[in-house]
């Protein structure tokens, strides 16, 4: 794809299942997803098992095509061939011609199925916070205003965000806008919540509150698949990392495999440019931990 | 230093901060200042050319105001139509239909491409050769509709069009259809991109209903050349007339203003200070 050096070749190894007790149903199941944007093949054959409870992180390079598989599960993008089924709704790509009209509801069926969180936040500017959370249980799965409303109100309180109630979007700061968006994806009671680099366009301060809230979503079993180049969140609470590699998964696993024991050498090379020296923690120290660290007479601190 | 640089920066902070009060209030007092010499002027120019007679004023201006009512009539009625045409233009010239896209285009075309003039006299004195025979105000509504439709159908485009996509892929991705995306979130905001544009035309429209004079629709214009004429005092009429346009115009830049200051809760605009 960058033109340098030899292309490997992948072979359809069958990657690990996930970690799982035996007999469970998965959620969401991606069966070989191609796409291409014209004659460029961005997806190659990318497949997917998730189940209830789990916490998917894909990390990769940019460009290697993350965020078009995420938008492919909900088929944001369409899909060039390949299947997706979440929950009891499943679609096959169509990349030529319409869909009949059974199958656009059964798509729509799937998106109200993933709530999806994106890295521009996308609130809608016209409606307050609170509008903006009861705009989709109203008008798609036809709640009482009143329910959706104190429904709405609930998450609020989740991401911490009850007293902006009534603000608008743009009375918020990037880390409130976004921790709304989290909100809104939530009211509409999703079966998983798919994140697309929902920090990305953070000012670095304010990435930590986002950060927070996803991993509580995480920790109290949500089902999630989030893009994102944050590193310690995939460490701290993905079950499992798929690493993507020019539009392939190339390694799946824990994070201890992943990040700390990769065993594939792309993914290797990704996380030695990445995390830099320090990429299993038992490596050396930066000089900036050096630095925070209290402990022991290494040898003179910075003056 | 630094507890030198507290006060002093206080006190220069102050000084910058009365200059630029001091400087925009005498800018405004010049700006009020060009006006009224203008508008004194030009009343003086009046009086000592002419005799206003303040009689005859008198006597027709009831009867000119009653051009009034028709005016505002025929330019809501008109702009009404306008919108409705523009939103139905702007579906058409956004659709994937080739038929339907063919013909918005089209309309656009042409309303565009003749003078609104042409339009009005064209309904009025062409289409009963054809055994289509209209009043003059139905007439007038219809030319002033179908032409300004045709000019708001490009500024409705373009507004639709100027709303992010992020907005189409997260009511998308929250399960809403096609239809529901674009009546809930897609036209709110192509709305408030569009009022200042909308406003700018129902003001321009305001003027050009006085076309329709033409067709002896009796609104203002017509009224004061009405009086005017037969009394060789044109001068006083259209004058009279002139005010009452710019008098309606200014009124309804004041609603628009306000319309405009409204919309804009939740907008970035809204900043400390300026509202």
């Amino acid at each position: 794809m960058n033109g340098q050096g030899i292309v490997h070749e992948i072979h359809p190894v069958e990657l690990p299942g996930p970690l799982v007790p035996a007999g469970a149903e998965p959620i969401v199941r991606a069966t070989k997803i191609e796409k291409y944007f014209g004659r460029n093949h961005v997806l190659r054959g990318c497949s997917m098992t998730v189940y209830p409870r789990e916490t998917i992180t894909i990390l990769g390079r940019s460009g290697s095509g993350k965020s078009t598989f995420l938008r492919c599960l909900n088929f944001l993008e369409e899909p060039s061939a390949g299947r997706v089924e979440i929950d009891d709704t499943a679609v096959e790509a169509r990349p030529l011609g319409d869909r009949p009209r059974a199958e656009r509801e059964r798509i729509r069926k799937l998106r109200t199925d993933a709530g999806m969180v994106f890295q521009e936040f996308n609130l809608f500017p016209h409606l307050s916070v609170i509008g903006n959370l009861v705009e989709a249980p109203v008008h798609v799965k036809h709640v009482a205003r009143p329910a959706a409303t104190e429904l709405a109100e609930s998450y609020l309180e989740k991401v911490g965000l009850i007293d902006k109630r009534n603000e608008y979007p743009s009375r918020l700061s990037g880390g409130q806008r976004q921790r709304v968006a989290i909100a809104r994806a939530l009211t509409m009671e999703p079966k998983v919540l798919l994140f697309d680099e929902p920090t990305s366009a953070l000012d670095p301060s304010l990435v930590g509150e986002v950060l927070k809230v996803m991993e509580s979503l995480a920790h109290e079993g949500r089902t999630m698949i989030v893009v994102t180049h944050e590193m310690q969140f995939a460490r701290e609470a993905a079950d499992r990392i798929y690493y993507m590699h020019e539009g392939q998964f190339v390694e799946i696993g824990p994070h201890t495999q992943v990040i700390d024991d990769p065993q594939d050498p792309r993914t290797r090379e990704f996380l030695a440019r990445f995390l830099g020296p320090s990429r299993s923690r038992q490596a050396a120290a930066t000089p900036q931990d050096e630095a925070v660290a209290p402990p022991p007479a290494v040898g003179p601190g910075p003056v | 230093m630094t507890s030198l640089a507290g006060p002093v920066n206080q006190v220069l902070g102050e000084q910058i901060l009365a200059g630029e009060r001091s400087r925009s209030r005498r800018w405004r007092v010049q700006f009020m200042l060009a006006w009224l010499v203008i508008v004194a002027a030009l009343v003086a120019f009046v009086l000592i050319t002419i005799n206003l007679d303040t009689q005859f004023i008198a006597k027709w201006l009831p009867f000119i105001l009653t051009g009034v009512p028709v005016t505002i009539f025929v330019s809501f009625a008109s702009i009404t139509l306008a919108v409705i045409l523009a939103v139905l233009g702007a579906l058409g010239r956004l659709s994937v239909n080739p038929y339907v896209n063919g013909l918005a285009s089209f309309y656009v075309s042409f309303f565009r491409g003749t003078p609104l003039l042409l339009q009005i006299v064209f309904i009025y004195f062409a289409l009963p050769q054809m055994g289509l025979v209209l009043p003059e105000i139905p007439t007038g509504i219809i030319a002033l509709g179908f032409n300004y439709g045709a000019y708001m159908t490009e500024v409705f485009r373009s507004g639709i069009q100027a709303v992010p996509h992020g907005q189409t892929e997260a009511a998308l991705s929250l399960g809403m259809s096609g239809g529901t995306t674009f009546r809930r979130i897609i036209v709110p905001q192509a709305f408030r991109i569009v009022t200042p544009a909308i406003g700018n035309d129902f003001i321009a429209m305001l003027k050009d209903s006085s076309l329709v004079s033409v067709i002896s629709v009796h609104e203002l214009l017509y009224q004061a050349q009405v009086a005017g004429r037969p009394n060789h005092k044109s001068m006083q009429t259209l004058l009279i007339a002139a005010m009452v346009y710019w008098i309606l115009t200014i009124a309804f830049s004041f609603f628009q203003a306000r319309l405009e200051r409204r919309q804009a809760v939740g907008d970035r605009s809204r900043r400390p200070g300026s509202g």
